[in-house]
């Protein structure tokens, strides 16, 4: 079981928190001037790296608040957590 | 027989308490400080069990969790637990076990037929037989599920109690042999909060059955010293009887503690049976040791052959001297230890070494005690018979140790002792996802790198440190460093006690031992692995067939897929396939160890989340009235809901019936607290929903409610429900029971990720406001009797809601409606709830007021054509595929899903559409989730047009009525489809409108 820390909260248990897959996607802010194509790449298509991935996580039995984590999908190291909004960290993994 | 191996002194035992234990229904007496299976040797029984595959007679094997063989069922009726371990089994009072996997006794066993039959069931004999054709599979599913699986699990309730508990510690130090206990008495002199684990009932591990002195002592006073000194620490926590079964990410480790399990389930005792323990620590100390790897010899699987380090602790910690003429058969020197206690306890020993010319001060010891030692030999067969084992042949090895020469040499013998070397026990390690490494000298994997989430330090035989002293160093250095990394001043160093041990000479790589045929061929077997009975020519078959990786290998011979998980097994038929393939051990690889390191019951995993604790139940305030008045409880999420209402003797589809007709003919009354609520507020509590809403909310006035439909990014709906605007920047949004949680997570998740700068706060409610909603011609007059308030259409509009006291209550009424009729949902805060429903249900006397359930609530709606999102959509149905284009707003601009409606797949015609069905007959009422086809066919494959979401017989309709998500249903209203059910009947219906009942103004 992951330990994760909430920038809210500080570090807990992975059973209070909720993984909602790969984060930095930006909704598109005029969706009519997209092709389906692009569209479609925005609402099913997303990276399943093996390695250093950024995904949205949500302290849902916690402070229900959402933020971000870099975590290697192979060691499960989380190398970072940030606030929504806040600089993608560069890692090097 | 009374206790005839019993040793007349020595062993940690009370003998001043004679236990009385039955085995098989047959009685035996023991001491306290037994395990059954020493309980059993003393008595003489070695044979406890039949094989899991070929029913050969096995025999105890080991002294500990690592046994294969000695698996029992512990127990009958409520209390009774299959597979537990003999040898881990505490003796009690009373205590009765059989063994299992034989019928009708061990001593006869009908299935034994299979091992007569061996050629017939290979390796990959379950495979193959999956691969048969299938409708035999029918046939020998009954023998083989009849021949396999081990013991009986219990058919009554569990009548002990389980508890669980959470830790944290700095330091957890696993296995208290001497470098677990060095390590957590230098780690616990930093002041770190440290837990030290182990298995067994006492602390001590290889210390209680060495021999070697401490600081010029016996090692026992050492480690009672060392006990007592850290009973002196606060922050140190000691767990016995306490297995480390999993060892998970960021040092999270889950321990199963047996608090009462070794006493009669009688017991007076409070407390739990077990205690499952889940801990973070900061550090993990690994001291886990090692197990004794077997030598595979001709017929090495008989009973009355264990590994030599049980028999030595036999000896030493239970006072049993399991035989009188007992030969041991090593490669190695660790062996002699058993060798020269057993002659010490009064044996006749021999030993078979496979070394030529084995030296060093231990063999010199057994020599001048007249101990035979028969050099470069082997053990080529085994003479077990009528449950005895009688001696055995032992043989020259050729010089590469692959065959034997010379003649067959008898040796009577009624207990033979195998020693393979040590295997160093990395399964926890390896659960971590640490990388285990191989010791070209040593012949084992140690522990490597570990996964950089869990840090720690290893130390003893758990990384093939041999040697007392180094252990006892390396302990010390690994509890200091480990508090060190955890934060604590401590320096690490070698500081260890003085030790005096005998120097170990080199061993012989050689494991599997030859006989006169070549291995596999011939009467004679050699089973690598006990447990599930596989033997050395499985793996060559296995081999031959191209099973050649170890995963492969492992599932095809199910080598080491036992309960034992292959701990004394799978290091030899790592060997065996690295000789047949002719490469190092490390390119056959290793197989990953998972949790648990020995199984855990049920009972621990579940611990107190049974029976009402399993599942909470969320109760409206309500629920007291529906528990006096006979309600029927259907589950909705967590909430419990009243299903229906039946009177005394009413069948469930008459109440539901009636409770229809009054509602609609005069007044119902529904507790609709469930729904989810969301209370919005903000400057941007518009612009939020629109665009979770299809339709427009920019003009809705204070006091005005609209219906809303929402949808995903793929333009699909998932909840519905209306919203009322309260205030400007106010409002109250209702979800559906079950989408609740969904649609405020779905709320936050865009408010906090995507517009955060977006003014508006979102606070769930659902458990502030109780809900009776009364429905029906009458509904307004029985409001009326309850408050001051002008009800009419001017004063009180469909689509709106008003603040005004109920029967005294402050509320908020709403005037919307599920039923199509006239309706007011009247929301009070929740602990008025059960005041308010009993006054309307008083006040509504005079109209037979008729509570209904969620069936009822169902059949009203659908009468009337309105959805049930969940039931008529299932994320694959957008607004227009209801019919509601009317809903979609076109022109105020984007919201969430909008753009996917364009979508080629979206846009085409054709797509499964919602309409109502009608059958032929209006009394047959369709059952849901039936498909529907257009013309039917003699025999499937029919091409699918749909299937039915919701059917019910409606009495104000007059029939039975249901919806359907049909391809192109909008262009095939008027013709007539066909359903065909599984009882072979089939049906016509027409396609409708999903409006059934016309009547009713809302
Ligand atoms: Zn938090």
């Amino acid at each position: 079981m992951l330990l994760i820390e909430c920038p809210w909260c500080g570090v807990r248990d992975q059973t209070e928190f909720h993984c909602h897959g790969e984060a930095h996607i930006a909704r598109p802010l005029n969706p009519d001037s997209l092709s389906d194509e692009e569209w479609g790449s925005y609402v099913f298509f997303r990276n399943n790296p093996k390695g250093l991935h950024y995904e949205r996580w949500e302290h849902s039995h916690g402070c229900r608040r959402w933020f971000n984590a870099a975590r290697d999908t192979v060691t499960d190291h989380i190398y970072a957590t940030y606030k929504p909004g806040a600089v993608k960290p560069e890692i090097e993994s | 027989m009374s206790q005839d191996y019993r040793l007349d002194k020595g062993g940690r035992l009370n003998r001043s308490k004679t236990l009385r234990f039955w085995y098989d229904n047959k009685g035996y007496e023991g001491y306290q400080g037994d395990t059954l299976a020493s309980a059993l040797l003393a008595n003489g029984v070695h044979l406890v069990g039949r094989s899991f595959k070929y029913h050969r007679p096995r025999g105890i094997y080991s002294a500990g969790s690592e046994e294969p063989n000695a698996l029992v069922q512990l127990e009958s009726g409520a209390h009774t637990e299959p597979n537990r371990r003999a040898t881990e089994v505490e003796l009690y009072e009373g205590l009765s076990a059989s063994s299992q996997n034989c019928w009708p006794s061990v001593g006869f066993d009908i299935g034994a037929i299979n091992s007569k039959i061996s050629r017939l069931l290979p390796a990959g004999f379950y495979y193959k037989t999956f691969m048969w054709p299938g409708a035999l599979w029918t046939t020998y599913e009954k023998f083989i599920r009849k021949a396999a699986g081990l013991g009986k699990s219990p058919t009554e309730i569990d009548p002990d109690s389980y508890d669980k508990i959470h830790a944290h510690c700095d330091v957890l130090i696993i296995g208290a042999g001497p470098a677990g206990l060095q390590a957590a008495l230098h780690a616990g002199r930093s002041g770190a909060r440290v837990m030290l684990i182990d298995e067994k009932p006492m602390f001590g591990g290889s210390l209680l059955t060495d021999s070697a002195l401490i600081d010029g002592a016996p090692a026992d006073q050492w480690v009672t010293k060392i006990i007592n000194e850290l009973k002196q620490m606060g922050e140190v926590t000691r767990l016995t009887r306490t297995t480390v079964t999993g060892y998970y990410d960021y040092n999270f480790v889950v321990a199963n503690e047996r608090v009462n399990e070794h006493l009669s389930p009688n017991r007076k005792a409070g407390g739990p049976k077990e205690r499952l323990w889940k801990i973070r620590a900061r550090q993990v100390v690994l001291a886990t040791g090692a197990i004794e790897r077997p030598l595979v010899f001709a017929d090495s699987d008989r009973p009355g052959i264990m590994l030599a380090h049980a028999l030595r602790t036999y000896i030493i910690h239970y006072g049993v001297l399991p035989g009188n003429r007992i030969a041991l058969v090593t490669n190695n020197d660790s062996a002699y230890h058993s060798a020269l206690d057993a002659h010490a306890a009064g044996a006749m020993v021999e030993v078979i070494d496979v070394r030529r010319n084995p030296s060093g001060s231990l063999i010199d010891r057994a020599r001048e005690k007249g101990i035979h030692i028969h050099e470069n030999s082997t053990i080529s067969a085994v003479d077990y018979r009528r449950g005895k084992l009688r001696g055995i042949e032992v043989m020259q090895l050729s010089d590469d140790g692959k065959a034997v020469r010379g003649v067959p040499s008898d040796s009577r013998c009624d207990l033979v002792a195998v020693s393979g070397g040590w295997t160093p026990t990395v399964h926890l390690f390896s659960q971590a996802k640490g990388k285990l490494k191989f010791l070209d000298d040593q012949h084992c994997f140690v522990p490597g790198e570990r996964a950089v989430n869990n840090q720690g330090f290893e130390a003893g035989a758990c990384k093939a440190t041999w040697s007392l002293s180094d252990c006892l160093k390396e302990g010390a250095i690994a509890g200091a460093s480990a508090a060190s990394a955890a934060g604590f001043e401590s320096t690490a160093t070698e500081d260890a006690p003085e030790t005096e041990e005998s120097v170990y000479g080199p061993a012989r790589a050689l494991w599997i031992l030859p006989t006169d045929h070549p291995v596999g061929r011939g009467p004679k077997k050699h089973f690598h692995e006990l447990h599930n009975d596989s033997t050395v020519a499985d793996i060559a078959l296995a081999a031959r067939e191209g099973f050649i990786s170890i995963e492969h290998l492992k599932r095809y011979t199910t080598t080491g897929m036992g309960t034992d998980q292959g701990k004394t097994s799978n290091l030899n038929a790592l060997t065996v396939m690295s000789e047949i393939r002719d490469v190092p051990i490390p390119e056959v690889g290793t197989t990953t160890f998972r949790p648990p390191f020995t199984p855990l019951s049920f009972g621990s995993i579940v611990g107190h989340d049974r029976r009402e604790l399993f599942v909470q139940q969320r109760k409206t305030a309500m629920q007291p009235w529906h528990n006096r008045n006979n309600a029927v409880y259907e589950d909705v999420g967590d909430w419990k809901r009243p299903f229906y209402f039946p009177h005394h003797g009413e069948s469930m589809h008459d109440a539901v019936q009636r409770e229809c007709l009054s509602a609609r003919t005069s007044a119902g009354i529904v507790d609709a607290s469930t729904l989810g609520k969301i209370d919005i507020q903000g400057p941007d509590a518009r612009r939020l929903l629109n665009m979770v809403y299809t339709n427009a909310w920019s003009k809705l006035a204070p006091g005005r409610c609209r219906y809303g439909l929402m949808l995903n990014e793929h333009g699909m709906v998932f909840d519905d429900g209306v919203t009322t605007c309260l205030a400007e920047n106010h409002f109250h949004m209702t979800t559906t029971t079950g989408g609740a949680a969904r649609v405020m997570g779905w709320l936050e998740e865009w408010l906090q990720t995507e517009w955060p700068e977006w003014q508006v706060y979102c606070t769930s409610v659902t458990e502030q406001w109780a809900v009776a909603s009364i429905t029906g011609p009458n509904a307004g007059k029985l409001l009326s009797k309850l408050c001051g308030q002008p009800l009419d259409e001017e004063s009180f509009p469909f689509m709106s809601m008003q603040s005004f006291s109920v029967a005294g209550i402050p509320a908020r009424v709403f005037r919307i409606s599920f039923t199509g009729d006239l309706t007011f949902e009247i929301n009070v805060p929740a602990r008025y709830g059960l005041a308010l429903w009993e006054a309307l249900m008083e006040a509504g006397q005079e109209y037979d007021i008729c509570p209904y359930g969620t069936e009822a609530m169902h059949i009203l709606r659908a009468e009337k054509g309105f959805i049930i999102v969940g039931q008529d959509t299932d994320g694959t149905v957008t607004p227009m595929d209801l019919g509601m284009d009317w809903i979609v707003s076109k022109t105020k601009g984007d919201f969430l899903g909008r753009r996917s409606f364009t979508r080629s797949d979206t846009a085409r015609s054709g797509r499964k559409q919602l309409v109502g069905l009608l059958t032929e007959d209006p009394s047959f009422v369709l059952p849901e989730g039936v498909h529907v086809v257009e013309k039917l066919k003699d025999k499937p494959p029919m091409s699918m047009l749909g299937h039915v979401t919701s059917s019910y017989m409606s009495p104000n309709v007059g029939r039975s009525i249901a919806m359907a998500l049909i391809k192109d249903g909008f262009n095939r209203k008027g013709s007539t489809l066909e359903v065909s059910l599984m009882d072979g009947s089939s049906h016509k219906v027409t396609v409708t409108d999903p409006v059934f009942l016309k009547s009713g103004n809302e």
